[in-house]
């Protein structure tokens, strides 16, 4: 037995990255951002809204959180159901007390479904992103082009017509992407993406149709991934966004600022047994000096004019 | 392999019980050998698929876990660095080579700090599964050529790429020069491995107390990876009064590199440099006190003589 010679052959073998998207880049050698006010860090609180359709395909796979029981999945259906009609509320409430503007990356067919939960989150004054178009949707190199775009197209349609907001960042259901999804985005009017999991700060994507922002989203302390992937209790989900906060914060004060993104799902953070711990985990971080929580876009758009010559 | 029958056992080491052994005695008298392995490595986006292991879950580009794994090249190699030399230990860098072409800004940082690197394979996405034997002899001149261009070091350690092995691999890497391979996890001291020529050995790596079975398998909360390393390190430091002990903790950046999670490593990495008898050394300088100090040659005679004995009774 033995493999093709190809097996052993390697084009991309060269310096920098194997893809075009971007270069290499060492977070540590950049020059230090400056947040409006002197923040030291910029906290982008991304709620999940997330519609998993009854009938969603497990082909080629299925985004996370999707439903895993014998069809009609009555339990996971509603369940993460539940996230849409009382857990978000919550959020909401949090945040609303707090006085904190955030974003929500909601499934472009609950604008069609849900309208009064996006109503809720446009008159909290928070930022409407685009979540693909469903949970059953992910995006994969699998997908003509005309048939991911038509899926981007709908998505953001329905946002914009619903929120009357430009919609110009996206997060993709399971963050996955296909080999065009960056083009088709920009293609679209999108201005910044929150997939890529490579980065504390944001930096810019080379697509076929203008940059596309990369911006930062914690992989490993999202609440979903910590709850029902790790296995771990929400005590020590706060505890590991608190230690996260702690050591960007550090950081801050020698290599500029930091953002301190909070990814969290209305059927996971929303619960009863949960929003105190949130809560526990805002206290904290707001707390501290210099902390200034916004929309994504708002800390794309402050990125980008940190970037530009004085 | 295909088409060969199975076999029950590797049939690389004889038995050796833990009591009685040769005492190991390590340079300065030291109890314990502490080297840390920095797996620095390169997943390719679109990698070829291979027979036996697919490299991605998601087809290519399954770009939320390819952009995970940069993650360690671009943010969290550099805390990683940060907290060993804080601590005083140089790393061991379990090297997928072709990082050497691409990231040379890394492999500068690490050959400044005086790190040894041996290899990992080319990519962590290509896997020596269904290789024919001169392929993955091709492999491991790549890897011996490439570390020597970018480096001038001759490799002395091996683990294979993503832990793929055929039955011929410890034969070929001795073979061709390597002194230790990481691939066998199966003591805490270092072991000859019964090879068809040279005297290869098998260095104690861990699973238990590697951040990827940490974090990607076992699921573990930052803080008690914490606990779990400074406990490993007690018991073998107590041991260590009897004979020479070793502790190896492998890491990832993208993952011990994390915000969340570096500091409860950076502290007990200091916790086990705070200690007397620690000797924090690498893997290159393990295999050569092991050799030097006789313990190769006794080990070997305890097993022969163990196995002898076996098949007397």
């Amino acid at each position: 037995m033995s493999m093709p010679d190809d097996y052993l052959k390697y084009p991309e073998r060269h310096h920098g990255m194997d893809q075009d998207r971007y270069p290499w880049s060492d977070l540590f050698q950049r020059a230090p951002i400056a947040w409006p006010n002197g923040a030291r860090i910029a906290l982008s609180i991304v709620t999940h809204v997330q519609h998993f359709p009854l009938d969603m395909p497990s082909k080629p796979f299925k985004a996370p959180g999707a439903l895993s029981m014998p069809y009609p999945d009555f339990r996971y259906y509603t369940n993460r159901d539940y996230g849409n009609r009382v857990g978000i509320f919550r959020i909401l409430r949090l945040l609303g007390e707090k006085g904190l503007k955030a974003s929500f990356a909601i499934n472009g067919i609950i604008a069609s479904r849900y309208p009064a939960l996006v109503d809720a989150v446009t008159e909290g004054g928070h930022e409407v992103v685009a979540h693909g178009l469903d949970m059953g949707k992910v995006h994969h190199s699998g997908l003509s082009r005309d048939e991911e775009n038509a899926i981007i197209a709908e998505a953001l349609s329905l946002l914009r017509e619903k929120t009357g907001q430009a919609v110009t960042g996206w997060l993709s259901p399971g963050r996955a992407q296909g080999f065009n999804t960056p083009d088709l985005l920009a293609q679209n009017g999108v201005s910044y993406g929150l997939d890529w999991a490579n980065d504390d700060l944001p930096y810019e994507m080379r697509t076929d149709n203008g940059p596309l922002m990369a911006m930062p989203m914690a992989y490993e302390t999202d609440d979903r991934v910590v709850a029902d992937e790790y296995f771990q209790s929400e005590a020590d989900w706060a505890q590991q966004v608190k230690d996260r906060f702690d050591v960007l914060y550090r950081e801050s004060a020698d290599y500029g600022g930091r953002i301190m993104s909070l990814p969290i799902h209305t059927w996971v953070s929303g619960m009863p047994y949960r929003i105190e711990y949130l809560r526990d985990v805002l206290d904290y971080i707001l707390s501290h000096e210099g902390v200034w929580t916004a929309s994504t876009g708002d800390i794309c758009a402050a990125f980008r004019k940190a970037g530009q010559p004085a | 392999m295909a088409g060969e029958p199975m076999k029950s056992d590797l049939g690389l080491y004889d038995y050796l019980p833990w009591p009685n052994r040769p005492k190991i005695v390590w340079p300065g008298n030291k109890k314990i050998a502490v080297w840390i392995a920095p797996n620095i490595e390169f997943y390719e986006y679109n990698p070829p698929n291979n027979p036996t292991r697919t490299p991605w879950a998601r087809p290519n580009p399954d770009v939320l876990q390819y952009s995970h794994r940069d993650y360690g090249n671009r943010a969290g190699w550099q805390r990683m660095m940060a907290a060993m030399d804080r601590a005083g230990f140089r790393g061991s860098v379990s090297l997928n080579v072709a990082l050497c072409d691409h990231h040379p800004e890394i492999i500068k940082a690490c050959a400044d700090r005086g790190w040894e690197f041996f290899s990992h394979g080319i990519y962590n996405t290509r896997y020596v599964y269904n290789l024919d034997i001169e392929q993955e002899r091709e492999i491991i001149r790549d890897a011996f050529d490439t570390v020597h261009k970018h480096t001038g070091q001759e490799l002395a350690g091996w683990l294979s790429p993503a832990l793929s092995n055929n039955f011929w691999t410890m034969d070929i890497l001795s073979e061709a020069g390597i002194q230790y391979t990481c691939d066998m996890f199966h003591d805490d001291q270092p072991m000859p491995v019964k090879v068809k020529s040279g005297k290869l050995i098998s260095m104690p790596y861990s699973l238990e107390m590697n951040d990827v079975i940490v974090y990607n398998t076992q699921k573990v909360t930052p803080r008690h990876y914490g606990e779990m390393i400074k406990r490993q390190f007690d018991q073998l430091y107590k041991e260590g009064d009897e004979s020479g002990t070793v502790m190896c903790i492998p890491l990832h950046p993208y993952l011990v590199g994390q915000p969340h999670r570096i500091d409860a490593f950076a502290e007990a990495i200091e916790y086990i440099a705070g200690h007397d008898g620690v000797w924090q050394t690498t893997g290159r300088e393990i295999a050569a006190a092991y050799h030097a100090s006789g313990a190769y040659d006794a080990m070997s005679a305890a097993m022969a003589a163990h196995n002898a004995g076996k098949e007397a009774r």
